[in-house]
């Protein structure tokens, strides 16, 4: 690898061909600002449209300053990144920033977690020169059931527009409009509802500003606790666990399962559970879902569609409704853990506790912002009256908590309530790309075979390459699986899957960057995808700490199929468990 | 071509390294094709032989402005403003004073008289603040404010502006809102320090060739007009009188007659008086239309 000498702020560096100045300095301790460049570098994401010239640099013999994120280190450059000349620039740019985007910082969504915000104070703003009447652009407002959109805060960085379209391909933001007007935003400027988007929210998870943001019901919860006629119940999703003390200034990767369950107790909600117990009953039928269909693919049933594709992820099902109508039958018809927690839990339980369904009122906790709109899909609810009431982000419990003055970290480790509390950890690892498809073969190899697992840890299928492969040996039957993480990754293997290039039996495909740990609800990470990793360890960790770690033997699911449900696919649990697709194919 | 949202890329990579779908592409003027089959059957040499020592060949100009002569003309480089403007040019119309030549387009810049007698190639263009850009020629004479000039170009440019970096995009309209207030009669000597440091940090930052010579026509109209931006924002007068919310109409009483001519015209009603007696007109109803100063016959409205 060729070498290359340089000095940067008189410090002398040598770096390899192809590093940018902006990744040199950093090695040496030197932080250029920068609003636009994004680096996952875990996930092999970059947005760097060199559009919001805050990280410029002097470079001796130029003649201009220097984008330190797109400029490619020389032999004997000579960079300076803290001139008065660099100062004032970034400064000014900065300043010209600002004075197109609205001062209402104290009643923004992303008050305190703003970029932009946190670089002005990094510059020492104090002051932005106004010219009289000075234009702002402004736009349209516009909301969804899980995303609003203020396009009066964009500052064009694009990094949405790249997670829309390289990342998930799902191209429904893009930059419109010329000069002072050039904002990202839908086709024609339509509403989002009307456009493509699978409400994934990635595009919110990389926002720098307030511009995309999640729908927020934290009041609608707390009223719902307040009112003495509700029985609230809440389940948490596997990947909050990993994430929500981020927000309380835990090492990333710190699990907080205990603190969480108490925080939810205190706060009044009547009975903590755990959509870990509906991840393990999503095993159960889909488990059974995938062993039937290869079941009949090997006695030669022509008709049978393989591979399954898993169907947790509402994303997921948003971009194969809207760019595979023609494969509506291909995923498994199972339900995600989120829609079988509430049909169980306004069902099941709600008869246990005598209590009418209009008087449950069942809280999701996700990391996820498309689980907002699969909960007010109208197949999700029986009479108007939904399954999952209300869907909460990471962020949003994390403010909840704050609200409520709970003092999380000093909060004891508490259980989940019975029976829908419990689950395994087989169910854990379903926030974690990779995880879903390990725990389903954790149980289907111990049905198909009937033999007793050796091995739990299926190492293989796991890791945040985008796709992955491996065959898994089911006692003489070679099980193929394919597993991709981004809606891109997922488009490529269901392009291969459609024009027959693959011999998959089952497929896991998660919408977000390493599986809903990096999921759009989460505390932002911003830009920091180290972040995401550490949450993955803390999953894996914590699903070896487990006693159980298969879904088929969580005691609770064994006695809700022999109480309730009969066995897996019954009647009944296709009724309540499992669900149709729509053919949402736009243009 | 690509599908693309058409804005800058970037560079390097430049489009004759990797261009239109990531293919080595030759992006040039017509004129600079159209001077390859000449060099090729003529040869180099003959083409080097004409012009100066760094900027070789001839240079279509399109002269226009208060000029007699206006139309494309071919001069070899090095040729001086003087020899355009006055020999080819035919000098300036009506017999006016000469003040300068905006040259390059929109992103060029003003060359004022001490630039007459330089030879026009490449490297002086830059060196007096303008450049070749577009090849445009456009003489101003003394009706001509250098505000307004700055302020003309500066339209143009907020609306090219593709919006992708944040210097041309927000920068430019700033620098175009700025030129507006002074030119409104509302400018402060702080306007021209902010117009300077946001001319220089937009040279500096902006991502592409359009963004990085946008503020030429502000730099070289303060470089080599300042007095007259000075009477904008310090006098709040229009020395060219140009500007409408600068200048007033009054009328000179010796001169009037007291034909109430004007004040049968006069739109807003502004201006009173009884016949045979001069007139008056009221500033604060005075819309500064110019109606009066062009229906009166005595030349008794003046402009100050």
């Amino acid at each position: 690898m060729e070498l290359i000498k340089l000095t940067i702020d008189n410090t002398p560096i040598e770096v390899e061909k192809g590093v940018t100045v902006f990744q040199a300095a950093k090695k040496i301790g030197i932080n250029i600002p920068s609003l636009c460049y994004m680096n996952l570098e875990h996930l092999g994401i970059e947005n760097r449209p060199s559009g919001c010239r805050i990280c410029v640099v002097e470079i001796e013999g130029r003649r201009n300053l220097a984008p330190s994120c797109s400029t490619e280190c020389t032999e004997g450059m000579v960079v300076r990144t803290n001139t008065p000349r660099v100062l004032n620039s970034r400064k000014t740019v900065l300043e010209l920033i600002l004075s197109d985007h609205p001062k209402d910082c104290l009643i923004c969504p992303s008050n305190g977690k703003c970029e932009l915000q946190a670089l002005a104070s990094t510059l020492g703003i104090r002051e932005i020169h106004a010219v009289e009447n000075a234009a702002m652009s402004t736009y349209r407002k516009d909301s969804s059931p899980s995303l609003k959109r203020d396009m009066d805060k964009c500052v064009m960085c694009r990094r949405c527009e790249t997670m829309c379209n390289e990342v998930q391909t799902v191209g429904a933001l893009g930059a419109v409009n010329r000069g002072f007007m050039a904002v990202v935003a839908t086709a024609f400027e339509q509403d989002l509802v009307k456009s493509p988007c699978t409400f994934c929210g990635q595009c919110v998870a990389v926002c720098p500003t307030g511009a995309l943001t999640e729908v927020d019901h934290t009041n609608k919860v707390v009223r719902a606790l307040a009112d003495p006629t509700k029985t609230v119940v809440v389940q948490t999703a596997p990947a909050v666990r990993a994430a929500l003390g981020e927000e309380f200034g835990f090492k990333p990767g710190t699990s907080v399962t205990g603190k969480m369950a108490a925080a939810l107790r205190k706060l009044g909600f009547d009975k903590v559970f755990d959509t870990d117990f509906a991840a393990d009953l999503t095993i159960m039928e889909e488990g059974t879902e995938l062993l039937g269909r290869i079941g009949k693919f090997l006695e030669g049933d022509k008709n049978v569609k393989l591979p399954i594709l898993t169907s947790c992820c509402p994303a997921w099902v948003n971009f194969f409704e809207h760019n595979y109508p023609d494969m509506l039958d291909v995923p498994s018809s199972a339900k995600s853990p989120q829609q079988m927690f509430g049909a169980i839990a306004k069902t099941y339980f709600a008869d246990k506790m005598n209590v009418k369904r209009e008087d449950m009122v069942v809280v999701s906790v996700m990391p996820c912002l498309a689980k907002k709109y699969e909960c007010q899909r109208d197949e999700f609810k029986v009479d108007g009256n939904p399954d999952v009431d209300y869907s909460i982000s990471t962020r949003e419990l994390a403010s909840l908590i704050k609200m409520a003055n709970i003092d999380f970290n000093s909060l004891p480790d508490e259980d989940f309530d019975q029976p829908l509390g419990e689950s395994t950890g087989a169910a854990l690892i379903f926030g974690v790309t990779g995880g879903v498809i390990e725990a389903a073969v954790r149980t289907a190899y111990e049905i198909y075979t009937g033999k007793k697992l050796e091995r739990i840890d299926f190492k293989e299928l796991r890791g945040l390459e985008g796709i992955r492969t491996a065959s898994i040996d089911f006692n003489g039957t070679m099980i193929n699986i394919g597993i991709a993480h981004q809606l891109g990754n997922a488009r490529k293997l269901l392009d291969g899957v459609r024009a027959g290039m693959y011999n998959f039996h089952a497929i896991e495909i998660m919408a977000c960057p390493g599986g809903c740990i990096g999921g759009a609800g989460q505390p932002y990470h911003h830009g920091d995808s180290s972040i995401i990793a550490a949450r993955s360890k803390a999953i894996y960790k914590e699903d070896e700490e487990k006693t159980i770690r298969k879904s088929h033997e969580n005691p609770y699911i064994i006695k809700l199929y022999e109480e309730f449900l009969g066995k897996p696919m019954s009647e009944k649990s296709h009724q309540l468990l499992h669900t149709h697709y729509f053919d949402k194919h736009k243009v | 071509m690509e599908g693309k949202r058409g804005e800058p890329t970037v560079k390097p990579p430049f489009p004759a390294q990797s261009g239109y779908l990531g293919k080595p592409t030759n992006v040039n003027n017509v004129e600079t094709f159209a001077n390859v089959p000449v060099i090729y059957l003529k040869g180099p040499e003959w083409f080097s032989s004409i012009g100066t020592a760094k900027s070789k060949g001839t240079k279509v100009f399109a002269l226009a402005g208060k000029i007699n002569n206006v139309g494309l003309i071919e001069v070899p480089m090095g040729t001086t403003l003087r020899e355009i403007v006055y020999e080819i040019g035919g000098g300036i119309k009506d017999g006016k004073k000469f003040k300068a030549v905006q040259s390059g387009g929109p992103s060029g810049g003003c060359l004022s008289e001490k630039d007459l007698d330089t030879p026009i190639d490449y490297d002086n263009l830059i060196a007096a603040g303008s450049m070749m850009g577009s090849g445009g020629m456009i003489v101003l004479d003394e009706d001509d404010c250098m505000v307004s000039v700055a302020k003309f170009y500066l339209d143009f440019i907020v609306e090219e502006s593709c919006g992708k970096c944040a210097p041309c995009r927000v920068g430019n309209k700033r620098m175009h809102e700025t030129l507006e207030k002074i030119c409104n009669g509302k400018g402060t000597i702080e306007d021209l320090d902010y117009l300077k440091n946001l001319s220089h940090v937009i040279k500096d930052t902006a991502l592409c060739g359009l963004g990085q010579t946008s503020p030429n026509p502000v730099l070289s109209t303060i470089d080599h007009f300042y007095d007259e931006y000075l009477a904008h924002v310090v006098d709040k007068k229009c020395p060219a009188g140009r500007c409408k919310s600068l200048k007033s109409y009054v009328i000179n009483a010796e001169k009037c007659v007291g034909c109430t001519l004007c004040a049968k015209n006069c739109p807003t009603s502004a201006i009173t008086g009884e016949k045979r007696v001069p007139h008056v007109i009221d500033q604060s109803k005075c819309i500064k239309c110019g109606t009066c100063y062009e229906k009166c016959k005595f030349g008794a409205i003046e402009i100050q």
